[in-house]
């Protein structure tokens, strides 16, 4: 067994509160409370029933790994898990960073793929071949040829925008489509992709105004 | 300490091997002590169109594993002093030397030749890595075909992580199928692919004559290929020199005869 400590057990009010650490690998902390239930803390085990908050700090984890947490606790007879949290804030910073627009200056080859959860500004352009996941809005500063696919985790009401509209294909969220020839216009001026009723369109960049109008609060001297 | 060059391209048959024989030798026209490496173990080509098959004695894998020395298994070309060719192994495959022995190799060529111009095989696989291993800068192959352009790009996306300066020939350039937009043009594939050109070639029959015949095309100056892989080679010298103009086939001549309207 590991030295350090990674479990902190206080007693409350209500019960007890299980203080997992948020720094070490998962395994070694389903290891270490395996071991205080069952060696050290067996005082614990004896008595009436007891009910149990568990803290896991920073951690996020899948309903899974929660599910494993509360069947070690469990497994003891006496314990009951109320609930188990992270810390919100935490999640909240997280989103923050995902809503965030995030920007990259490369080119994206031929065989090359960029992931990114939230949207994404690409200063460069993407080659045929290439491609680009988003979970947001897709914005490419240069000539987008490869594929595109915005709202990757289901999201449908994201855009690809691009300078130069000549993709193999594009994605928002599960609707994929090829470019009819009718967008190869060899339109000089910059185009979007966005979802309209679950089909793909395309339309001028100075429209996107009309699917998201945020009006100009400021007004000037 | 000379400077290593690959030549590369992805895809097969766009023209790798012609153009490292004939950058190699028109290396050696301009005076420089230049070594062309085959790297291709198990479908060597570099020594058929340079001519010399009949002299290989050891190869490049006899070289790595120890048999013989980097000197013994050097071929000298039959025209220069100053050509060198290794030649690749014809019964084993890629994986018969790491990247490591050919980094080795390079290396102590570098030490004694002005260039060293290195023959890739075709693909991405353990023989690209190889030939890429010792490499300073590279030169990428491209013909104006869609599948080649494409090769071409994941190629240069490979150079750019393992940080191999590469810049662009465009080779068997057919300038009436270019007019009439039946292929790629120049500029579409420098806007595609977003390197430096370092020359275009036509694409030109004595180049396959030459090939069969062992002379490198280069040695023939009647010929239009022959004149840009001189001036590939120029450039890599550093002199500037203006691109090949396409269309002068007509010759001056003919152009001055339609100037005055009896052509």
């Amino acid at each position: 067994m590991t030295e350090r400590q990674h479990i902190m057990i206080k007693g409350v009010k209500e019960g007890l509160v299980f203080l997992l650490n948020d720094q070490c690998e998962f395994a070694t902390l389903l290891d270490e409370l395996q071991y205080k239930l069952e060696k050290t803390h067996q005082q614990l085990l004896t008595g009436p029933l007891v009910h149990v908050h568990v803290k896991l700090g920073a951690r996020q984890l899948s309903d899974d790994d929660k599910e494993r947490i509360k069947t070690v606790i469990r497994s003891q007879g006496n314990l009951m898990v109320q609930s188990i949290e992270s810390d919100a804030k935490a999640e909240g910073e997280q989103q923050e960073n995902a809503q965030q627009l995030h920007a990259l200056t490369t080119i994206v080859r031929s065989g090359q793929t960029v992931e990114h959860d939230g949207d994404l500004l690409l200063i460069g352009d993407v080659n045929p071949g290439g491609t680009l996941l988003c979970t947001g809005d897709i914005y490419v500063l240069g000539a987008l040829r490869g594929v595109a696919h915005a709202g990757t985790g289901g999201r449908s009401d994201v855009i690809i925008a691009a300078s130069l509209m000549r993709p193999t294909q594009l994605r928002i969220a599960d609707v994929i489509s090829r470019p009819p020839e009718e967008w190869m216009t060899g339109d000089a001026a910059m185009e979007f992709a966005f979802l309209n009723e679950g089909r793909m369109q395309i339309d001028k960049i100075t429209h996107l105004f009309r699917i998201r109008h945020n009006p100009i609060m400021f007004k000037g001297v | 300490m000379g400077e290593a060059i690959v030549v590369t391209s992805g895809k097969g048959g766009v023209g790798k091997t012609t153009t490292s024989a004939n950058v190699g030798t028109a290396l050696a026209l301009l005076g420089k002590k230049v070594c062309m490496v085959d790297t291709d173990i198990g479908l060597r080509n570099l020594d058929v169109v340079m001519g010399l098959e009949n002299r290989i004695i050891y190869d490049l894998v006899d070289v790595a594993e120890g048999r013989c020395r980097l000197s013994q298994a050097l071929v000298k070309d039959k025209r220069f002093d100053e050509l060198y060719m290794l030649p690749a192994a014809q019964t084993k495959d890629k994986d018969s030397v790491t990247p490591e022995q050919v980094r080795d190799i390079v290396l102590e060529l570098k030490k004694d030749h002005d260039y060293v111009i290195i023959d890739c095989p075709a693909g991405i696989e353990q023989g690209f890595r190889n030939a890429i291993a010792g490499a300073d800068r590279a030169i990428v192959v491209t013909t104006p075909e869609n599948a080649a352009v494409r090769d071409a790009d994941r190629v240069i996306g490979l150079l750019e992580q393992t940080k191999i300066p590469a810049k662009l020939v465009i080779n068997r350039i057919r300038q009436n199928m270019m007019k009439t937009g039946e292929m790629l043009d120049i500029d579409e594939i420098c806007q595609v692919l977003a390197i430096d050109l370092v020359g275009i070639v036509p694409d030109d029959e004595k180049v396959i004559s030459a090939a069969n015949s062992g002379e490198p095309t280069v040695m023939n100056p009647a010929s239009r290929a022959a004149i840009a892989y001189r001036n590939i080679a120029r450039r890599i010298l550093g002199d500037m020199v203006p691109l090949m103009l396409l269309d002068e086939k007509a010759g001056a001549f003919k152009r001055f005869r339609k100037f005055l309207g009896i052509g």
